[in-house]
């Protein structure tokens, strides 16, 4: 058996490693999210509306 | 019938029209967070507290259960992009090309953290950080392929036209996928050999099994939460886009 007080260090630094990409995962989606929305609603503020809005498709090219 | 009848989508392709995607996962985003945040808790219970070290590797198999579910989604992840490519190039679906660029750097980031969890593990246990082998070195070419997916998406302005070329080098990149997993039978590798999916059962015990299963629902669950608001994102992205260049052309006139 492996001894396992020397080994904390890996142990921890995989959880922690982990738990960085979690939380890094999580802030860039929201970030992305937030930047989007933001753009969409300055463009609605400013009265530009899509084209397809009124209608119920929002693409014409598909099958 | 009359001639003129307007056929009527089926179930599938109002569920995945990108108007009616933005509905309907408008209720599935929050459930699916709060689900993998609970999943995670008690899958992280588990690794710590309620199993036991292995009885070669001691403590280390901790690293295990986050390591493999890493492992799963790097692959994962590849079938969702693989699966779209085939959306957008058979059926031009509008929302696969939608779906690949959303999983593509979730891809890399699961590929990346699987290469740095089997690096910390390897070191104690196989003596070194890396060895240029079957399994390590064909995951770090599947780390490329999602580099490479990214780079292009980010180099069209034409979405369109980027969704079609994206598509064609994700099914080539495939490939990589068979190759990853059979790595450890093809050749003579440090990485052991599978020990889930095996003819004869998991050769694990259930002790070790169980925070391992509930690690994957998790990191599946998660997955799976940061792909539907990816896609949200971008489909809102493709319409902010598509009303700067009508607010252009307006301009222009």
């Amino acid at each position: 058996m492996i001894g396992d007080a020397a080994h904390i260090p890996f142990i921890a630094g995989s959880y922690v490693g982990v738990a960085v990409l979690v939380v890094g995962l999580l802030a860039y989606v929201a970030w992305d999210s937030l930047r989007v929305k933001r753009k969409l609603a300055a463009l609605e503020k400013a009265g530009i509306r899509r084209r397809s809005a009124d209608s119920t498709s929002t693409r014409t090219d598909t099958p | 019938m009359s001639a003129t009848a307007v056929k009527q989508p089926n179930w599938f392709a109002r569920l995945a029209h990108p108007g009616q995607f933005l509905a309907w996962t408008r209720f599935v985003v929050w459930p699916l967070g709060i689900g993998a945040a609970i999943v995670f808790a008690i899958g992280l219970y588990f690794s710590f507290y309620a199993s036991p070290g292995d009885y070669q590797m001691g403590d280390m198999v901790r690293v295990m259960y986050i390591h493999v579910p890493n492992a799963w989604l790097s692959m994962l992840v590849y079938g969702v992009m693989a699966a779209a490519a085939l959306g957008t190039l058979v059926w031009r679906h509008p929302l696969a090309d939608v779906a690949n660029k959303a999983a593509a750097p979730l891809g890399a980031a699961f590929t990346a953290a699987t290469l740095f969890t089997g690096s910390l593990w390897g070191r104690p246990t196989w003596g070194t950080f890396w060895e240029w082998d079957g399994r390590m070195t064909s995951e770090l070419v599947l780390l490329l392929i999602y580099l490479g997916i990214i780079a292009l998406w980010r180099s069209f302005d034409d979405q369109l036209k980027a969704g079609r070329i994206v598509a064609i080098v994700t099914l080539v990149g495939a490939i990589n996928i068979p190759i990853i997993h059979y790595s450890v039978e093809w050749w003579n590798t440090l990485h052991q050999g599978s020990s889930i999916l095996t003819a004869s059962g998991p050769r694990m015990p259930i002790s070790l099994l169980t925070p391992l299963f509930i690690m994957l629902l998790a990191f599946t669950l998660f997955f799976a939460f940061l792909q539907i608001v990816q896609m949200r994102t971008e489909i809102l992205r493709r319409r902010a886009q598509s009303m700067s260049r009508q607010a252009a052309q307006g301009a222009v006139r």
